[in-house]
């Protein structure tokens, strides 16, 4: 038996080491090349480290594109589309949570449907419909189909049902307006979710390529992974060390956060999909 | 009066929303497919069914679907198994465990930008990660992205590595919400482990297991970043998807009509696997 077990626990190490280094390696490969010369990243067998640590790479990177311009568009719109999707999508909830109403099975049916309806399926006509009302290129096609979030409404709907009914009763005999329960009763109680969603649409929303890549044509609006994206094409050859360099800026942040925050992110994910 | 409008009130923003642009442009979608349009000229002709008609005489489109079809499946099935081995390995209390969940669950928060730029790299043909690897177990290099034949499951790969860690972490909550007196009372009966996983654990899973089909599959019909970024279709339209064939067709080729019917094709298919979601399947899984 003790053999048997020995054996177990040797093999559950390797494996252990061997599926840590297929999910976390390809990073350090993209930090170490980052920092390599050209002529550095491109020997096969591949040389492990670099010589001298090349800063130039990041400096070249980021001038290679007008990357402030893209930093401050990532950043607007994100938050923008955080603002917007809360200040919409809490009254939405708590009506349809805290409200018997005509139509609202029909209401709330239309926002499950908005949810089963992926932008991958409408960005042909959202595009002709915003490129008619000449709004290409402006933040606006950016932002305000995401001005809602379905997935939000439908969280926060399940959170405001828990709160007891006695306090929004309680609430009501101290003559508090509806929309003041809301904000200073509801939301506070909700909290827990309002971070899961919040950390799980500022995620989204800043690593998205394919809305901002359908929605624009020019670096004025551009946002950053579309211009990281874009490193790649105007390499000519691809400078791969230039390339992971940019790459860099986009994940790196993002992995710190992700470092510090962990175990709230995994639970953010995982409570916004099982709910 | 003004509490019986107030539920109207605080719906209408998010709904008018959706509806612009979520609701609408589905049906605008729809009408354009019925239509031959450049984008450019003031008038849209009416055609019927005839870009339906010349979608499935295309032998690209049909390779499309096929792309698509082969590509979910394989996604789908690959990432599946491996995650929910993960899972029913690492759902144990210990720091070891929690740092290999952390670990397989990154690839999930970053964007696929970055991804697609770092699988690239390591698929280089020539100075690539992947082919030193393989040289060093003694298997011949691939061309990986650069070959017909291999390049769609260069693509499988990547999707696999990108969505095991968030399967798992799904299945990890589904085993724990799972009694354990069940497992005690087996524990009595002398269960031998197989019986325990096949007649308990993956029942009991079910739900889970169906829900990370459905999203899985959805999301696979749906692939386009990693395609725009590390193939554009190719070589020879050997990974060109549905989404990547639409955005092709309408930006680059202007044939919004055709274009906008592959769309509906994208939207039933999409629509087949959530009504089974709703209606059919959800009854026959197992919930406790």
């Amino acid at each position: 038996m003790g053999v048997v077990h020995r054996a177990i626990k040797i093999v559950e190490w390797i494996g252990f080491v061997v599926v840590s280094l297929i999910f976390l390696f390809p990073f350090a490969w993209l930090v170490l090349t980052s920092m390599k010369s050209l002529g550095e990243a491109v020997v096969f067998p591949p040389k492990w480290l670099p010589s001298t640590v090349h800063w130039e790479n990041f400096v070249q990177a980021w001038q290679s594109g007008p990357f402030i311009t893209y930093f401050f568009n990532s950043l607007l719109v994100t938050l923008a589309i955080l603002f917007l999707q809360l200040v919409t999508g809490v009254p939405a909830a708590y009506a349809f949570a805290r409200y018997q109403f005509k139509g609202s099975k029909v209401l709330f049916g239309l926002t499950l449907i908005a949810l089963m309806i992926p932008p991958q399926i409408t960005f042909l006509p959202v595009f002709i419909q915003m490129s008619g009302w000449g709004l290409i290129n402006t933040y606006v096609p950016l932002i305000l189909p995401y001005a809602a979030s379905a997935f939000g409404i439908f969280l926060l709907r399940q959170a405001f049902m828990q709160v007891p009914e006695e306090v929004l009763e309680a609430a009501r005999l101290d003559q508090a307006s509806e929309w003041k329960i809301m904000w200073k009763i509801m939301v506070p109680m909700a909290r827990p979710v309002l971070v899961t969603f919040g950390l799980f649409s500022f995620i989204y929303h800043w690593n998205d390529y394919f809305w901002p890549l359908v929605m624009t044509n020019q670096d004025l609006v551009r946002t950053l992974p579309v211009g990281i994206a874009r490193l790649k094409a105007s390499e000519g050859g691809v400078a791969w060390n230039i390339v992971m360099a940019g790459n860099m800026i986009l994940v790196v942040p993002i992995l710190i956060v992700y470092l510090i925050a962990q175990r709230q992110i995994i639970k953010a994910f995982v409570y916004s999909s099982v709910k | 009066m003004i509490r019986r409008l107030l539920p109207y009130l605080y719906t209408t923003p998010a709904l008018v929303i959706f509806l612009l642009f979520f609701i609408y442009p589905i049906f605008y979608m729809i009408y354009l497919s019925f239509t031959s349009w450049n984008l450019i000229s003031p008038t849209k002709t009416f055609i019927g069914f005839e870009n339906y008609k010349e979608l499935f005489r295309s032998h690209d489109f049909l390779q499309v679907l096929s792309n698509t079809v082969l590509y979910t499946v394989f996604t789908v099935l690959i990432s599946l198994v491996i995650s929910l081995l993960l899972a029913l390995w690492l759902n144990r209390k210990g720091r070891r465990y929690s740092f290999l969940q952390g670990a397989i669950f990154s690839p999930h928060i970053i964007s696929l930008v970055s991804v697609s730029l770092l699988w690239m790299w390591m698929m280089d043909p020539q100075y690539g990660l992947l082919n030193w690897v393989f040289s060093l177990f003694g298997l011949p290099t691939l061309k990986w992205l650069a070959d017909t034949k291999s390049a769609i499951y260069a693509l499988i790969l990547v999707s696999v590595w990108k969505i095991v860690g968030y399967n798992t972490l799904i299945f990890i909550a589904g085993l724990q919400s799972i009694p354990t007196e069940i497992y005690e009372a087996a524990e009595l009966d002398q269960t031998p482990w197989w019986r325990k996983l096949t007649r308990i654990t993956i029942p009991m899973l079910s739900p889970t297991l169906f829900f990370l089909l459905i999203i899985n599959t959805t999301d696979s019909f749906q692939v386009f970043d990693t395609i725009q970024i590390m193939t554009q279709g190719g070589p020879v339209n050997s990974t060109n998807m549905l989404v990547f064939y639409i955005y092709q067709n309408g930006f680059d080729f202007f044939k919004i009509g055709y274009a906008s019917a592959a769309g509906v094709v994208l939207l039933v298919l999409v629509g087949i696997v959530t009504i089974v979601h709703f209606k059919f399947l959800a009854k026959r899984v197992h919930y406790r």
